[in-house]
């Protein structure tokens, strides 16, 4: 029989340790305006239209993003892109967007409820995200100004390197499931909520 | 796992495709003119290649476009992946 005596903190089940030096630290960027935009790649003046209402040029290559203050355009297809924006803005900017779109073969649909952006950083995040995720994450493969829409587990997201961590776009059904799936994939090397 | 080059995403993981079965099925012009073997035939028959086969495949996780593989059923190697409408590199399906 050991004559040590073994201490051990009523707390001990929270991990009150890892959490204080958190390897993954998530937090979220609720309530953005997530607007979809189709339009025709070939027709110079659907790009012209963006670029003359957000000031952005339209991603073109697969695969990468465009951005200016608050605003991040990405590529999800080769007709199809995604604006997120500050909260509060998807009404104005449909509006804008529709008006200068007008008479093309485009669309605009807010679909502002329907996601939420939530950001991975600490030393960590691409450890596990790599969990669930087949994507190449080395930013030799995977670096700012790129996206990639995958899969983590079986929810599908919307990748974009940081430059000290991920964003993820995750759509509102899928929410739940992404964050307890983090949040158990993560406890290995501390796991943090921020504001 | 396959490792299936997209022809927008490039290559990715086969979790991220959904296979769509046998390529260039094409529907016929005028249905009511055909027999029910014809249109059965249409509708639910297909090859069952061994070698290389032409199947449609959809990124479902990534772009969410369509588009066309040659892979080899026995040895699973993918010879050729190319956008609908176009042909594969090297001549006919």
């Amino acid at each position: 029989m050991s004559e040590a005596v073994r201490l051990q903190s009523p707390l001990v089940g929270f991990q009150l340790d890892a959490r204080a030096d958190a390897g993954v630290i998530l937090r979220e960027r609720a309530f953005c305006s997530h607007l979809n935009l189709r339009g025709e790649q070939s027709d110079p003046a659907f790009a012209a239209a963006i670029k003359q209402v957000l000031g952005l040029e339209v991603p073109f290559t697969p695969n990468t993003t465009t951005s200016a203050g608050d605003q991040t355009l990405y590529w999800l297809g080769p007709d199809e892109w995604l604006l997120v924006a500050a909260p509060e803005q998807a009404a104005t900017l449909e509006a804008a967007l529709r008006k200068a779109l007008a008479g093309q073969f485009a669309s605009v649909v807010d679909i502002s409820g329907g996601q939420t952006v939530v950001e991975l950083r600490g030393g960590n995040a691409r450890d596990v995200l790599a969990k669930g995720c087949p994507l190449d994450l080395h930013p030799r493969a995977f670096g700012v100004g790129q996206c990639a829409q995958s899969h983590l587990a079986k929810c599908p997201l919307l990748l974009r390197p940081l430059a000290d961590g991920f964003e993820v776009v995750v759509r509102r059904s899928f929410s739940d499931y992404f964050f307890s799936w983090i949040e158990d994939a993560a406890q290995e090397y501390g796991f943090s909520v921020v504001s | 796992m396959l490792l299936i080059t997209c022809p927008w995403c490039g290559p990715r993981a086969e979790s991220e495709f959904s296979c769509g079965g046998e390529a260039h099925i094409v529907r016929p012009k005028d249905p009511d003119a055909l027999s029910d073997a014809e249109w059965a035939d249409y509708v639910f028959y297909r090859t069952n290649t061994k070698g290389d086969h032409a199947e449609q495949w959809v990124h479902t996780y990534g772009c969410r476009r369509w588009f066309n593989v040659i892979r080899n059923t026995v040895t699973y190697e993918i010879k050729a992946v190319y956008k609908p409408g176009e042909t594969p590199a090297g001549g006919e399906a």
